[in-house]
């Protein structure tokens, strides 16, 4: 009885929510709100589906070997000995993913950041038009294109003209020491760099743009030198610019084709930056079409995709936490 | 205003975009006869041609799409697609699980081992226990004894053996590694054959033949492995390997075809299992002295037996199949040789020929060809 009361009072404020949208203000206001709140919920069910499939599919291998997964070392669909049962173990993906995204921040966001601070401080304006739009492009250049331009161009002119030099400078560091290979991971993080500065500069740009006037003029009116000035807009924007980096980070984790061309796709805990390697994204893009048999082997790569997928999550989690961070400290020092 | 003109003639465009496109679907769609098949990317190119020949002289149309060996096999056992191609036999456990299969040699491949050594031309004799030991980087030095031995008129010079192989999955690779260990006890039992090997460190993957042909080409003193017809077609120097017989085999057309004559003594009756002759000819069984060029295998078309078991089959494209299969089998061979394949020797054939005749729709034979 009370739950018959409870249900149609239930239903009875449903039509009456009904009513008020359709009756009294059906509106574009309200049409509009429903297609947003329609279009936002898509980013919800795209992503909950996809955790869902991966998940699923990976679920088999996440059974099989637990967390051994993330720090074995061996990568074996299909052993020598057919009795023996494969055996599979993500960390020197994991290693070399986390090495070249990092080769591709320490060498692209420095420059990113000069070419953004030229555009916005120093160049003139119509040169700026022309130098964005140069930047944007080398974003719409298709990964596979990075890639053969990696092969062809600087693979070789890496390996006779840059790599030696360099290891005769800092070949007391144990990470510029053995063999030199052009496919490798510094050649893997070079390449990433260059794919990540039209991301990181544009959206750079555009904050370092947004700075208020009256901050630069306050700063001028300091007796502040346009170098001076260009810190203040560097730390004005800092949240800003960290977001760049994020989503710059995002697509040097993310990266498949071009990195999978010029790394050498070697599946080792490598200790050099000359030593080929292999990421998460590239042993995808390498074994998934081919992965039919033993049925734990396409289970394996869709927990390598999973890994990925928890990666970036990590990545974002910890730029969201410095961001925070980041602007708490700059409302404080405004406060003083 | 502007905007509004705009707008109209974006909608137009759109709405004559799609009505050609409906109607282009509807003029393939209506009558003509269409097949579909699906597998191996190696022969990707020659069926390509093929299918491109036979739909300007029938009207025939017959789709194919590269997408792999495995997922042909798998195709065909899903009874998907018409024919399914692929590059090792089926294996016994694929066999039963898709019921009166026939296999169909298409074309020939071979593996070669390929190198960039400066100043050494092409032509540097291998042995199959060598190779192994090289890929296994346990000989890792060019100016090696046991290599120079075996090649007294070149100059090795003493350089460290880069190593370069498929990083991808790939039948390439299965042929390859079967041939390494059936060679070489070591590798057996330490890497095994399979489409996807756990490689020492040190080594170079690329994907594709494309991408080991990229990586030998501009490592020095590198060697790899990649299908014959890419070799040719990029004139990349690549060795000669000792056969069964003891002679060092360069490989070439003539020289896989003759494996391939060589091979067609032992094949199986076109609907048993093929699983018997393996990633690669096992030429071991030949007695007398031979030609045959050791890593060559065929690349199979395959389909059933008795085609009604496949949904959405009728007589009509039944006949359309085996006529397509025994075309190519016989003038389409002809443009083989043009795309760097090796076509059948007649030995290979004839023994399809007999395969086609099995092939029946609702029991009763769709062709005999007499």
């Amino acid at each position: 009885m009370a739950n018959q009361v409870r249900i149609s009072r239930f239903l009875s404020s449903i039509s009456l929510k009904l009513k008020t949208i359709f009756s009294e203000k059906l509106s574009g206001d309200i049409i509009f709100k429903i297609i947003t709140a329609f279009v936002v919920c898509n980013v919800f069910v795209i992503l909950g589906l996809m955790v869902f499939e991966i998940g699923g599919s990976s679920w088999l291998s996440i059974e099989t070997y637990g967390l051994r997964f993330l720090w074995g070392t061996t990568w074996q669909p299909v052993p020598p000995d057919p009795s023996a049962s494969p055996s599979f173990g993500a960390l020197p993906l994991i290693w070399g993913t986390l090495v070249t995204s990092g080769i591709a921040l320490l060498l692209g966001v420095p420059v990113s950041l000069g070419i953004a601070l030229a555009l916005s401080e120093y160049a003139p304006k119509r040169f700026t038009y022309f130098v964005s739009f140069l930047v944007e492009l080398l974003a719409a250049i298709p990964s596979v294109v990075y890639g053969l331009w990696g092969i062809f161009v600087l693979i070789p002119f890496l390996q006779n003209h840059v790599y030696p030099p360099l290891q005769s400078v800092l070949g007391f560091l144990p990470m510029f020491q053995g063999t030199i290979r052009g496919p490798s991971v510094l050649t893997g993080g070079i390449v990433l760099a260059v794919m990540i500065i039209p991301t990181v500069s544009a959206i750079s740009r555009d904050v370092f743009a947004a700075v208020p006037r009256s901050q630069r003029e306050a700063i001028s009116a300091l007796g502040a030198t346009k170098w001076e000035t260009s810190k203040v807009v560097i730390s004005y924007g800092r949240s800003g610019v960290i977001g760049a980096i994020i989503l710059g980070l995002g697509r040097a984790v993310g990266e498949t084709m071009a990195i999978t061309m010029v790394i050498g796709n070697s599946f080792n805990m490598f200790s050099s930056v000359f030593d080929p390697g292999y990421t998460l994204a590239s042993i995808v893009a390498n074994e998934f079409t081919e992965a039919s048999s033993p049925p734990v082997y396409i289970s394996a790569l869709a927990e390598v995709g999973l890994v990925l997928l928890l990666l970036a999550l990590v990545i974002n989690i910890f730029a969201r936490l410095i961001i925070w961070r980041a602007t708490r400290i700059a409302a404080g020092a405004e406060m003083i | 205003m502007n905007y509004k003109i705009v707008a109209y003639a974006e909608a137009i465009a759109l709405i004559a975009v799609i009505a050609g496109f409906a109607m282009y679907s509807l003029y393939f769609a209506s009558g003509s006869i269409s097949l579909s098949g699906a597998g191996a990317t190696f022969p990707a190119p020659l069926i390509q041609k093929w299918t491109e020949e036979y739909y300007q002289m029938t009207g025939v149309q017959v789709d194919y799409e590269g997408i792999g060996s495995g997922g042909g096999i798998k195709q065909h056992s899903e009874k998907t697609v018409d024919f399914g191609a692929t590059d090792p036999p089926m294996t016994d456990t694929e066999f039963s699980a898709a019921p009166g299969t026939v296999h169909i040699p298409i074309t020939i491949g071979g593996v070669v081992i390929i190198y960039n050594i400066p100043d050494v031309p092409k032509g540097l004799n291998f042995t199959g226990e060598i190779i192994a030991d090289i890929f296994r980087r346990n000989l890792t030095n060019w100016n090696n004894p046991r290599l120079a031995t075996l090649n007294l008129g070149s100059t090795l010079p003493s350089a460290e053996i880069i190593v370069c192989h498929r990083s991808d999955s790939s039948g390439t690779t299965a042929v390859f590694t079967s041939f390494l260990s059936d060679e070489n006890d070591v590798w057996k039992t330490n890497y095994g054959a399979s489409k996807v090997i756990s490689w020492p460190e040190q080594t170079l993957g690329g994907k594709g033949n494309p991408g080991v042909a990229a990586l030998v080409q501009q490592n020095q003193y590198s060697i790899g492995y990649v299908e014959l017809s890419y070799a040719i077609e990029n004139n990349i120097p690549y060795g000669q390997i000792q056969n069964s017989a003891g002679k060092f085999v360069q490989p070439t057309m003539e020289t896989l075809g003759e494996a391939a004559a060589l091979s067609s003594l032992t094949l199986p009756v076109g609907d048993q299992s093929w699983a018997s002759v393996g990633s690669y000819f096992n030429l071991h069984i030949v007695d007398d002295s031979h030609n045959g060029y050791p890593i060559t295998s065929f690349s199979y078309i395959i389909t059933y037996k008795e085609l009604n078991t496949l949904p959405d089959m009728t007589k009509e494209k039944a006949n359309a199949l085996t006529w397509f299969l025994w075309w190519i089998l016989h003038d389409g061979q002809h443009y083989a040789s043009g795309l760097s394949y090796v076509s059948l020797p007649q030995e290979v054939v004839t023994h399809n020929e007999a395969s086609l005749r099995l092939i029946t729709f609702d029991g009763q034979q769709v062709n005999d060809w007499s």
